[in-house]
């Protein structure tokens, strides 16, 4: 019954969303409705739940005094900290002058946004040290980013028109738009990026289908306690 | 001359191998640099309006006054160069054309940031007010879910807005219903949930004409739903916002960090040309 109970509401509450966006009538849509907001409430306590376990990991990883527990321990701090500050500050804890704003701006958005600014100094690294040519598949893939790359910003068709300004008037104007980096760039976009997203789109769409359907068939049982 | 040639492989090899023990700090230091030189001294490149960007821009340009629009910002600080200067610009444009729009969050670390901009441009129009022209609908958790649960009521899945009103007492809000309420809808996104489920969830299945303005790394996924006519238009990273500006008469913070990206992308070219020009050369020597 423990297991048989789960897998019915499953096949149940999965079969009838499904029809909910087939059916607009009330008896379907007014049920259909109460699950969606059951949903949004129970992601909701999900972060509830989150949050209890972030502190119930660190507490005890502090407590045994694991390598690198100070981490752990600003963490703790950081999150009864940001917690009770915004508890005690009620609704409109974020409006301009209250001290939840203030953690949000001087912390919160400048950590995030010097983690992300750090990725064009790795990137660039990456680039030298692990980006190799050692097959025609890699040499394509490389000559598509070198083009989108410099494609994608203005300095690539600044280069290209001044690579190829003496064309200018000699050849047709559509060939001469034709050759420029930013065009070239367009056409990557438009026809081979697109058609293999778009293939990586469908397949990834029957394959939600599929899973989709093996979790409301009960076939897919991973999500009872880590059953396969 | 078959020896000269040789000589010349050799010294590059030997080159190569030198570059090859190049410490990494000298790339940050380099692309430290070429970052903040154009943002000292702009290098004004000219810029070239794509025709996703001319897509979005014709798109807003269409909006009637009074028509109502939902701008869904689904960001957090990280993508703060590239999508709040296309979040300044739209909601500039959407004010100025007398538009009135509704905001909502999908991320929970975008809220804050979110409100700042709307504050910031709400500032240069005055004659514009909360809950009358605009409202700010905040964050809800649910992703999809909520997507769908506005489909039966914007003020069902957002009982109060981000100031702790009730939504349903704001002036603007008591003619907002579902999706059929808006004449378009503008998501500006960093991932998941962005884009592609606002695409899947509410413009395929609600018929609501849609533009996008997403982050660089992930606009390549988004144009199937350009192609398909599903996205009316599309502004990708910095260099989609910084054309959106230009074709705005706008210079605002992306055209201005367009100049830094340039050169970071020619440096970034170099290091991956660098980078196999190591490698031919270890291999020449069979190291």
């Amino acid at each position: 019954m423990k297991r048989e109970l789960p897998l019915f509401l499953t096949a149940v509450i999965g079969l009838f969303m499904i029809l909910s966006f087939f059916v607009p009538h009330q008896w379907v849509s007014v049920p259909a409705d109460f699950l969606q907001v059951s949903a949004i409430i129970v992601v909701a306590f999900g972060y509830v739940l989150g949050g209890a376990n972030v502190l119930r990991v660190n507490i005890d990883a502090i407590y045994k005094r694991i390598p690198g527990w100070p981490f752990k321990l600003v963490l703790i701090v950081g999150l009864v900290a940001t917690l009770t500050i915004g508890a005690i500050e009620g609704p409109g804890f974020l409006n301009p002058g209250t001290r939840s704003k203030w953690i949000y701006n001087q912390l919160y958005s400048p950590m995030q946004a010097t983690m992300f600014a750090l990725l064009a100094f790795f990137i660039a690294s990456a680039a030298f040290r692990a980006f190799r040519i050692r097959t025609v598949e890699a040499g394509l893939l490389a000559v598509a980013a070198l083009l989108v790359m410099l494609g994608r910003v203005p300095v690539g068709n600044v280069v290209t028109q001044w690579l190829t300004g003496s064309l200018h008037g000699v050849i047709p104007e559509g060939l001469w738009n034709a050759i420029q980096i930013g065009s070239i760039q367009d056409w990557i976009m438009n026809v081979p990026q697109n058609a293999a997203k778009r293939a990586i789109l469908i397949g990834a769409a029957f394959g939600v289908m599929a899973t989709g359907l093996r979790v409301i068939l009960g076939i897919e049982r991973s999500y009872l306690s880590g059953e396969d | 001359m078959p020896n000269a040639a040789k000589g010349v492989r050799e010294r590059l090899a030997g080159l190569a191998l030198r570059m090859g023990t190049l410490d990494r700090r000298w790339i940050f230091l380099v692309m430290g640099l070429l970052v903040l030189y154009p943002l000292l001294f702009p290098l004004a490149l000219p810029l070239q309006i794509t025709p996703p960007v001319r897509g979005f821009a014709d798109a807003m340009d269409q909006l009637k006054p009074g028509s109502t629009v939902l701008m869904s910002c689904d960001y957090d600080p990280g993508a703060i160069p590239e999508l709040v200067p296309m979040t300044r610009t739209a909601f500039r444009q959407l004010l100025s054309q007398d538009c009135k729009v509704v905001v909502t969050v999908l991320w929970n670390g975008g809220p804050g940031l979110v409100d700042s901009v709307l504050r910031e441009v709400a500032r240069e129009f005055p004659d514009k007010h909360y809950g009358v022209d605009y409202v700010n609908l905040g964050y809800k958790a649910g992703n999809e879910a909520v997507m769908v649960l506005m489909g039966q009521g914007v003020a069902n899945a957002f009982p109060r807005d981000y100031r702790g009103n009730n939504t349903r007492g704001l002036p603007m809000m008591r003619e907002v219903g579902d999706y059929s309420t808006f004449a378009l809808l503008v998501s500006v996104s960093a991932g998941y949930p962005g884009t592609k489920e606002w695409v899947q969830q509410v413009q395929a299945r609600f018929h609501l004409p849609m533009v996008a303005g997403v982050t660089a790394v992930s606009a390549p996924e988004y144009y199937p739903y350009l192609q398909s006519g599903q996205l009316r238009g599309l502004l990708g990273g910095m260099a989609g916002a910084a054309e959106y500006e230009k074709a705005r008469g706008e210079s605002g913070t992306a055209t201005r960090g367009m100049d830094a990206q340039s050169l970071g992308h020619i440096f970034v070219a170099l290091c991956i040309l660098g980078g196999n020009f190591v490698q031919w050369g270890r291999r020449r020597r069979g190291a």
